[in-house]
């Protein structure tokens, strides 16, 4: 997988977001037909993660040096500046996802609030019963998660996702049994940004009195998620997924009708309700707190914005090339998000001929386990889309302009590969490839 | 992933990306890997029959920069080589020029069988000729 380089030194002034690597411009193999401004290479790997908003790194700048006092200094001036600091972040992430600021649990990012939600529900609720219920295409923070509790003796029901990526509510109905007692469905998938019926889920759950938690890392901050409305019991977020910094997120965890308990994981001074102790992350925090303040006020433009992008990306691909595949629903998906399969073309070789952009592939190739992404297999796209598939990841600072470049790029490149695939050749012959017969390997 | 620059090369500016016609009788195709499993390669050879020299090969491939690589080099290899020398290729000859990490040996593996695929299929329609019976190691349409 291409990463971006770092940012170089400081941010641009707020003009229009931090520079991404070093500013050059395409080469005499890329579009050299007009003058680019932007600067290569592109980011377009959002869900992976973003860069922290100048804004962000100014509210947090002085709880480094300045106010750099411990949150639980209950006894001087510097404590109290710290831990003031913490509740404003802790009202302005509540206030994001409607939440009241004291449900607000700050941990070290996603994974580990989807390791408390979840390990601490089995724990707590160890009595009511053993059965959790989940699905094949979460993020592997919840599913090894639950690996883990199988170990221990829970049962766990990975719910099948149908073609478009969601799961069914009829299935997840008739997974349930009297010892179920957590369900823990992701609000939008990362790999694909399909959105789950999250509501109608925690519909359910309410129904039958089952504690519901969603890891909502990919969704919160791009797309309106509000617990009451969704009857969410616990909600992951992680801070760097929103243009505040890598180390912090929060997790939501519901205080009345259900007041929901929670075995706490990491043990040691009884901090954030006794729930998560550890000396708390103050500049961190209050990245947070400024990142989610910002993507509530400016959100709705936000969305749109990208929205027109990829469907830009999205029309002009399809303009341009024959056999794309879009995984997973257009109509329940991120409003940043588009991961589409280049048939006949494989992932890696194509991320090679597109290197001046930072974006990521599902095939085998790209992945440390040499195996194509579990989520579009768990689509039924069979492992050859799979490892044809490049996701797109659009945000705060992606261009028109960037979009047409990459564009114009993918096709080039795409065009060429298929010249050099012999599946191109063959399906164009009027082989069937699905009839042949494969040595495999 | 690092590449290393002849693998970059190779991707930028593969050599004897094509094919020969696959019915001729001097021409053998090896077509070896599978879409499922990330990577196929057509490698093709067309053999003098009165030298048994390999006089032009042909590929195609399906598969990662290294998979490209080790295909496009094997073709530049192969030209020039008589059929027995082009058995004699082996997958680790491929790993070394292209400096190939661990992760990438399959590439080269699949590129050795492309060849032993292509010139099994020469030898097996020369045998026809001949009128001896075929066999085939490749891929293949089910009848």
């Amino acid at each position: 997988m291409r990463r971006p380089s770092s940012c170089d030194g400081a941010p641009d002034e707020y003009a229009w977001g931090p520079s991404f690597g070093r500013a050059r411009t395409a080469g005499p193999k890329g579009p050299a037909l007009r003058e680019l401004k932007m600067k290569l290479p592109i980011y377009m790997d959002y869900h992976a993660t973003t860069p922290v908003d100048p804004r962000v790194l100014e509210a947090m700048t002085p709880y480094f040096t300045q106010h750099f006092g411990n949150a639980a200094s209950r006894n001087h001036s510097f404590g109290w500046e710290a831990e003031e600091a913490v509740e404003i972040a802790r009202k302005q992430v509540a206030d994001l996802i409607g939440a009241s600021a004291k449900e607000v649990i700050f941990t070290s990012g996603a994974t580990e609030s989807n390791n408390l939600a979840i390990k601490g529900v089995a724990e707590m609720y160890r009595e009511k019963g053993n059965h959790i219920i989940t699905c094949v295409i979460e993020h592997k923070a919840v599913i090894d998660t639950c690996k883990k509790l199988e170990k221990q003796g829970a049962r766990v029901t990975y719910l099948p996702v149908q073609k478009d990526g969601r799961i069914s509510l009829n299935e997840l109905r008739d997974a349930i049994t009297d010892k179920t007692i957590l369900i823990t469905i992701m609000t939008a998938n990362n790999e694909i940004g399909v959105l789950q019926p999250i509501a109608e889920i925690g519909a359910i759950a309410k129904e039958k009195g089952i504690l519901f938690h969603t890891d909502a890392v990919q969704a919160v901050g791009k797309v309106p998620v509000n617990v009451n409305d969704l009857k969410v019991d616990m909600l992951s977020l992680s801070a760097h997924k929103m243009y505040g910094p890598k180390g912090v997120g929060a997790l939501y965890v519901r205080r009345r009708s259900p007041r929901v308990l929670l075995a706490e994981q990491i043990n040691g001074g009884g901090h954030e309700r006794g729930m998560r102790s550890g000396t708390l992350n103050v500049p961190g925090i209050v990245g947070l707190g400024k990142a989610a303040e910002i993507c509530k006020n400016e959100m709705a433009t936000e969305a749109e914005r990208l929205r027109k992008l990829r469907e830009r990306l999205n029309a002009a691909l399809h303009k341009n090339l024959d056999e794309l595949y879009v995984n997973g629903s257009m109509e329940h998906r991120l409003p940043h998000s588009l991961n589409v399969s280049f048939a006949y073309v494989e992932g890696e070789s194509l991320l090679m001929g597109i290197n001046d952009v930072a974006v990521s592939s599902g095939s085998a190739c790209t992945s440390a386990s040499l195996e194509p992404s579990y989520v579009l297999k768990a689509l039924g796209a069979g492992d050859d889309l799979a490892h044809s598939s490049i996701r797109f990841g659009l945000g705060r600072w992606t261009t028109e302009e960037e979009v047409d470049y990459v564009v114009e790029k993918l096709t080039t490149v795409v065009r060429r590969l298929r010249e050099m695939s012999p599946l191109y050749e063959m399906v164009k012959e009027g082989v069937d490839l699905s009839k042949m017969q494969w040595v495999t390997h | 992933m690092a590449y290393s620059n002849k693998v970059i090369d190779h991707y930028e500016n593969p050599r004897n990306v094509g094919s020969l016609p696959k019915d001729d009788a001097n021409v053998g195709t090896g077509l070896v890997g599978a879409p499922e499993c990330g990577d196929v390669m057509k490698l093709q050879v067309k053999v003098n029959p009165e030298t048994g020299v390999i006089d032009d090969a042909k590929f195609k491939t399906f598969g990662c920069g290294s998979a490209i690589a080790s295909s496009s080099l094997a073709t530049e290899w192969l030209k020039g080589k008589t059929v027995d020398q082009a058995l004699a290729i082996k997958n680790t000859d491929i790993v070394a020029e292209l400096s190939l990490p661990p992760v990438k040996i399959h590439c080269s593996v699949l590129a050795e069988d492309a060849i032993k695929a292509a010139i099994a299929d020469y030898k097996a329609k020369q045998d026809k000729d001949k009128g001896v019976p075929a066999s085939a190691g490749h891929a293949q349409p089910n009848a």
